[in-house]
């Protein structure tokens, strides 16, 4: 009964949620529609939202039009799960270590990637940059990995962690019992038991390596070939005519898979990414 | 009891520690160390004290701090009024807000930049939706670059950068509202308390202390954003959207002057520190209470 609503109240409700999806759909529709409209349709005035001659030409022209389309998509593709493979190698036994183990020093270490996760990259460009310089690292995947793995990192920890501390204790200690080693114990006791937290970790840090890519590109590669996505069609920007159909168009099918994956994972995905924000 | 020492569980965290370091850890020290520098693309590099910040604080950049703050504070605010707005909606038991609730997501999940483009047509003045419904709508009386104009290209900028943000401070502070007890809400209703008057003596106070870590956050977050006035503006017109970091962008990887940007960074970072800490003594006070509170029901 307390939920119970009167009619002027559902009203209500649907037309602020209404505005609300409004306000944060709008762009995605918008982009939509002007995939489909033809080039002489989006440049005319005044707007409207249902033009004539709309079709999905767009979405085949674009492959001629960005020549290096497939092989930004590629980039994008690259970087983040490269970025995702080293940033899980650094959290899975960090882990592992903040959950199980206690020391000296522990918890003032997890204050550190608390704090660490603070700091965005672009405040520290300059000396990111430098170091890039010296290794040699310019203009390579590399450039755009290693960053892009070690901004997502703390996150991850803190969301593995809370997956860890949820595996019960006795399971390890079997094994200890049995003589094995604290190293195979981990490798073929815990882990095993922990994928499903891992797949989740290594969605959301996949996805936020995939949505942080434009600075690390923009910044520290010049060379197209290596371009992931946002960086490639960014440099269209600046022509004297942006064929916007097309722009929105392969913004539209760039986006696609993470939409994808996370209406699929939706309830574990939004764990993972609001769990920088959320303190244990 | 004494143990020996155990190096199983410092190794564990070798790798997360050797990467943090080296790209988080040691470029804040570089930023600082580099901030008295005159360091450039030239091979050498000098100590000049304080003259950087000298320079910095002369010239305009006290007005670019300034400015920096309003659009951080005007980010923030709009961010969590529509966090709250969408979380009290999403949290109302009506049909369909599974699906709504999924919809919230998409402008967190996409990348930044390709967002971003889809603004940048938004706020097309001659062809773009905002703009043409306006005019249908006769708020105004022909097309308007809103990029093209200072205060208009502040307001979008601030705009687009709470489209990003608000999906995650809606969810955090519906997860909030989530653990409102219950009975607190009934004992209410049975004492004749209305929706709007149960929102305010209830949830409201339940939920302060994460309204107040997720402003802490979001300022924090909002302080290092990047991507969106770059591509929106480049900081123009005439530096109306420049913020410290597309300052310190501008100023160390455009016209390479890496000792000068440092110095920007710098200020930004200690700034990033306060900020930091007050969220830190925050946390631990929410702790603290969490625990009193555990303890008085025991």
């Amino acid at each position: 009964m307390i939920d119970r609503y009167r009619w002027w109240e559902l009203v209500l409700i649907y037309a602020g949620i209404a505005v609300f999806l409004i306000f944060l759909l709008a762009p995605f529709v918008e982009a939509f529609m002007v995939s489909l409209r033809p080039l002489t349709q989006v440049f005319r005035a005044p707007y409207r939202f249902f033009t004539e001659g709309m079709s999905f030409k767009a979405y085949g022209d674009m492959w001629t039009s960005v020549p290096m389309l497939w092989r930004y998509m590629l980039n994008s593709f690259l970087i983040a799960s490269g970025a995702t493979i080293l940033a899980l190698i650094c959290i899975v036994p960090a882990a592992y270590s903040f959950a199980r183990f206690s020391y000296r020093g522990r918890d003032a270490l997890l204050g550190v990637f608390l704090v660490v996760n603070m700091v965005g990259a672009a405040v520290l460009i300059i000396p990111l940059y430098r170091i890039m310089q010296s290794f040699g690292l310019l203009n390579s995947y590399g450039a755009m990995i290693v960053p892009g793995a070690a901004f997502a990192t703390p996150a991850g920890i803190f969301l593995m962690r809370s997956y860890f501390l949820r595996i019960p204790r006795e399971l390890e200690e079997a094994a200890l019992m049995d003589g094995a080693s604290r190293l195979y114990t981990l490798r073929r006791v815990i882990l095993p038991v922990a994928t499903p937290g891992i797949v989740v970790v290594a969605i959301a840090t996949f996805i936020a390596a995939y949505a942080q890519q434009f600075l690390f590109a923009l910044t520290f590669n010049s060379r197209d070939a290596y371009n992931p996505l946002p960086m490639g069609l960014y440099q269209f920007f600046g022509h004297e005519r942006v064929l916007w159909n097309e722009l929105m168009a392969a913004s539209l099918v760039g986006v696609a898979p993470v939409l994808l994956v996370y209406a699929f994972m939706q309830k574990h995905i939004v764990a993972g990414l609001t769990s920088g924000a959320v303190k244990e | 009891m004494t143990r020996r020492f155990d190096a199983f569980p410092y190794l564990l965290l070798l790798p997360a520690a050797l990467l943090t370091l080296a790209i988080v850890a040691w470029p804040v020290v570089e930023t600082f160390r580099l901030s008295f520098t005159n360091a450039s693309i030239r091979a050498t590099e000098d100590y000049i004290g304080f003259q950087n910040y000298e320079r910095l604080f002369s010239g305009s950049f006290m007005a670019i701090i300034w400015r920096t703050l309003l659009w951080v504070a005007l980010s923030v605010c709009l961010k969590l009024a529509m966090g709250l707005f969408g979380a009290v909606l999403l949290n109302a038991a009506v049909p369909g807000r599974a699906l709504f609730r999924v919809l919230v997501m998409p402008p967190w999940i996409v990348p930044i930049a390709i967002g971003v483009f889809m603004w940048s047509w938004m706020y097309n003045g001659q062809f773009g939706m905002i703009s043409g419904l306006l005019q249908r709508w006769g708020f105004l009386a022909g097309p308007f670059e809103f990029l093209g104009y200072r205060n208009s290209a502040f307001l979008a900028t601030v705009v687009t950068d709470v489209w990003i943000g608000t999906p995650l401070v809606t969810l955090y502070l519906l997860a909030a509202m989530q653990t409102v007890p219950r009975e607190l809400h009934e004992a209410a209703w049975v004492d004749g308390a209305s929706r709007f008057h149960r929102f305010r003596r209830v949830t409201l106070p339940l939920i302060a202390p994460s309204l107040a870590t997720m402003a802490l956050l979001s300022a924090i977050w909002t302080f290092n954003s990047f991507e969106i006035i770059w591509i929106l503006t480049e900081g123009g017109p005439r530096g109306a959207t420049t913020t410290m970091i597309i300052d310190t962008y501008k100023t160390a990887i455009s016209r390479f002057q890496y000792g000068a940007g440092a110095a920007r960074s710098a200020t930004l970072l200690v700034l990033l520190m306060v900020l930091t800490g007050i969220y830190l003594l925050l946390l631990n006070r929410m702790a603290r209470r969490a625990r009193r509170l555990e303890e008085a029901s025991a």
